[in-house]
């Protein structure tokens, strides 16, 4: 059975050239970055060449950008830099909608003495700027905002919310984790602060990621070692990765008008084909302002986990806000942010493609997710014929 | 990804008895959208009084649908009085066994057994009987305690797998813990008090011990045993009768007067002869 990999804004595949780029490193040049002679020294290079190629990704300077682990490392090091480069600013804010790396984050320095404001979303996700903008104070150490969302793919306006902050002595902090490589993101026009990258959600492997720290900006590193990244980060330099990001982002920077031409089209396709062909079903997320290649759609009356496992049966990956399919026994934060009735919340599923799908692929699904979806309904006490049993 | 077994994929892509039965013996609802499942299930009865038919309707996700599949399959040809013997343990082990976190989805099956029995016997729906304890779910005391109970459950986390009750919120987590606690100690009269005690709370508890247990056990003996101080941790004590000339009351006090205070009291004590 062929996969029809539909669960982009999860993780990638890793690019076939990021592959190519990679595995010298893991081969042959092995060398540490850090030694003297040339066969390491050559290694040295590589990574200065991938940190141009990170940094032209989104307009930095290379001096402005520290290699980590993962968007987690580049959001907790972030966080840390700011509130250790402000100790006697104890309020922090942020949004209701942001991934757990950023709001266990905040939950866990809530209840070690900082105030933490969380900013709320309505019922398409749109960010209540004024409720920001209105908490703003002298004890505000660092705003954090999402580029984009992860589940709604609903677009935050960072540029206005820099604006608003400039000058003002707050560090403003973006993860843009799920926007880099699918929106054109330039950080000298935005002027933020600092900014997360994540690798493997724009086809380089897991376990690398990027931080973007403004020239000037108060620092203090999180991982404290070594000399590496200018001892803004301690620890040997994952080479093979680094060089895989490099590749990674000139990928992207070439996509980009792909992504925002071709893969909408099959977004909007896709979603039109099934709020079309299936009763009772609501598109999640502002219309409008969304990333290219994100539709969440609910579909009421039935619950996410048992669509996804159906979904799994044809091949078809994606994933859903349901409770079920976290373990926990509540619909995702950012569902609930949302107001998304339990009706539909339960029944939510994300789509997310890649400059990988075709067209097929969302004419495969557009065909057969009706079904699944009416042989559930079928199944729920609550569908009665295109009508809920209960109202 | 749940790991499920094989007969939970097969009975959740290709459900049994799914629907009404037309004009019913009984029928048992449970669950809201709100919760994430809702299950409806109805059953009719043939001439014997045996199930002839049993049919569902499910809100849920893959090991919902599989264990509502399983139950109406496990009903059919019972009588009510037998189908009354369902546990949930029986639902999960049919399917060969559900992951901890979705053992909720048994229960849900056990519950709309239950109130469909109730249905057919023409009882009072089941009011809620008890507290609200989760507000998040709606889930009683009594439900709690039923699932403890029954499910031999002995953490927070594991009453949340089986009644979802202190999945949401946690606010009722320390009610949830101090149900679990007294079921835990319920019917071992001789509660080991582990906590710190007051040396007055010491002192009593000791006491206590030796009278109710060591001495009648040394008694049988024809030997006894005096407390005579305890010095912090130390509890001094002197030896009566055949004891304090018995070869083997080293061991006897050592060996059962010291571990028994210890289990009793508190690990930290040293029990010592005063001749």
């Amino acid at each position: 059975m062929d996969i029809i990999y539909m669960d982009n804004n999860a993780t990638t595949r890793v690019a076939p050239e990021v592959l190519d780029a990679m595995l010298p490193y893991l081969k042959d040049f092995y060398g540490n970055a850090s030694s003297m002679h040339s066969f390491g020294g050559s290694v040295g290079r590589e990574i200065a060449a991938a940190r141009e190629k990170v940094a032209a990704l989104i307009n930095a300077d290379p001096g402005e950008i520290i290699f980590t682990s993962c968007g987690t490392e580049s959001d907790s090091t972030a966080i840390n830099a700011a509130i250790r480069s402000n100790p006697e600013k104890k309020h922090i804010i942020t949004t209701r909608v942001e991934h757990p790396a950023i709001k266990n984050m905040y939950e866990y320095l809530a209840k070690n003495g900082y105030r933490v404001t969380w900013v709320p979303v309505d019922k398409e996700g749109v960010l209540d700027l004024g409720y920001l903008y209105s908490h703003l104070s002298e004890d505000t150490a660092i705003v954090s905002v999402m580029w984009a969302n992860n589940e709604s793919g609903v677009i935050f306006p960072i540029n206005e919310i820099a604006e608003k902050l400039r000058n003002k002595g707050i560090v403003f902090h973006s993860d843009a984790v799920q926007a880099v490589g699918k929106l054109p993101v330039d950080v000298k026009q935005t002027g933020l602060d600092m900014l997360s990258i994540s690798g493997h959600k724009i086809h380089a492997p897991k376990g690398i990621g990027a931080l973007y720290v403004k020239k000037g900006t108060k620092f203090s590193p999180f991982m404290i070692g070594g000399h590496q990244e200018k001892n803004r980060r301690g620890g040997t330099e994952n080479v093979a990765s680094i060089i895989g990001l490099g590749r990674a982002g000139e990928l992207a920077n070439n996509h980009l008008e792909e992504m925002n031409s071709r893969v909408r089209a099959m977004r909007d396709r896709l979603e039109s084909g099934l709020l079309q062909n299936i009763p009772k079903a609501l598109l999640n997320g502002k219309k409008d302002e969304r990333l290219p290649n994100t539709s969440n759609i609910s579909f009421e009356y039935i619950e996410g986990e048992a669509i996804l496992l159906m979904m799994d049966q044809l091949g078809i990956c994606a994933s859903s806000g349901s409770a079920c399919t976290s373990g926990s026994l509540e619909p995702s934060h950012v569902m609930r942010a949302m107001g998304v009735p339990f009706t539909a919340a339960h029944g939510s599923i994300r789509f997310s493609l890649s400059t990988y799908n075709t067209e097929k692929e969302v004419e495969f699904v557009v065909e057969n997710l009706p079904q699944i979806i009416d042989r559930l309904r079928k199944m729920s006490p609550f569908w009665k014929e295109g009508a809920c049993n209960l109202q | 990804m749940w790991e499920y077994t094989d007969k939970v994929k097969e009975h959740f892509i290709n459900p049994r008895n799914v629907g009404e039965v037309e004009n019913p013996d009984g029928v048992g609802e449970v669950g809201s959208m709100a919760c994430g499942d809702a299950l409806k299930l109805s059953f009719k009865l043939d001439e014997n009084k045996r199930i002839k038919e049993a049919k569902f309707q499910t809100f849920g996700c893959a090991s919902a649908i599989a264990s509502s599949s399983a139950m109406t399959e496990m009903l059919i040809g019972k009588t009510v009085e037998e189908a009354e013997k369902i546990t949930n343990d029986d639902i999960a082990d049919y399917l060969g066994g559900l992951p901890n976190e979705k053992m909720h989805c048994s229960v849900l099956g056990r519950d709309a057994l239950e109130k469909a029995i109730y249905c057919y016997r023409g009882e009072d729906e089941k009011v809620i009987d008890g507290n609200i304890v989760c507000e998040c779910f709606g889930v009683t005391d009594k439900d709690i305690e039923r699932a403890v109970t029954e499910n031999h459950l002995k953490t927070i986390e594991e009453v949340t797998n089986y009644v979802k009750a202190g999945g949401g919120c946690e606010n009722c987590h320390e009610n949830i813990q101090k149900i679990i606690d007294d079921i835990n100690n319920r019917g071992a009269d001789a509660v080991p008090i582990k906590k710190e005690l007051t040396n007055i709370q010491k002192i009593r508890l000791i006491e206590e011990t030796l009278e109710r247990e060591i001495k009648p056990a040394l008694q049988k003996d024809g030997g006894n045993i005096e407390l005579i101080d305890v010095d912090g941790n130390r509890v001094l004590v002197k030896l009566i009768g055949t004891c304090a000339t018995c070869k083997a009351s080293q061991l006897t006090l050592k060996n059962y007067v010291e571990i028994r205070l210890q289990e009793m009291v508190t690990p930290d004590l040293i029990v010592e002869e005063v001749k």
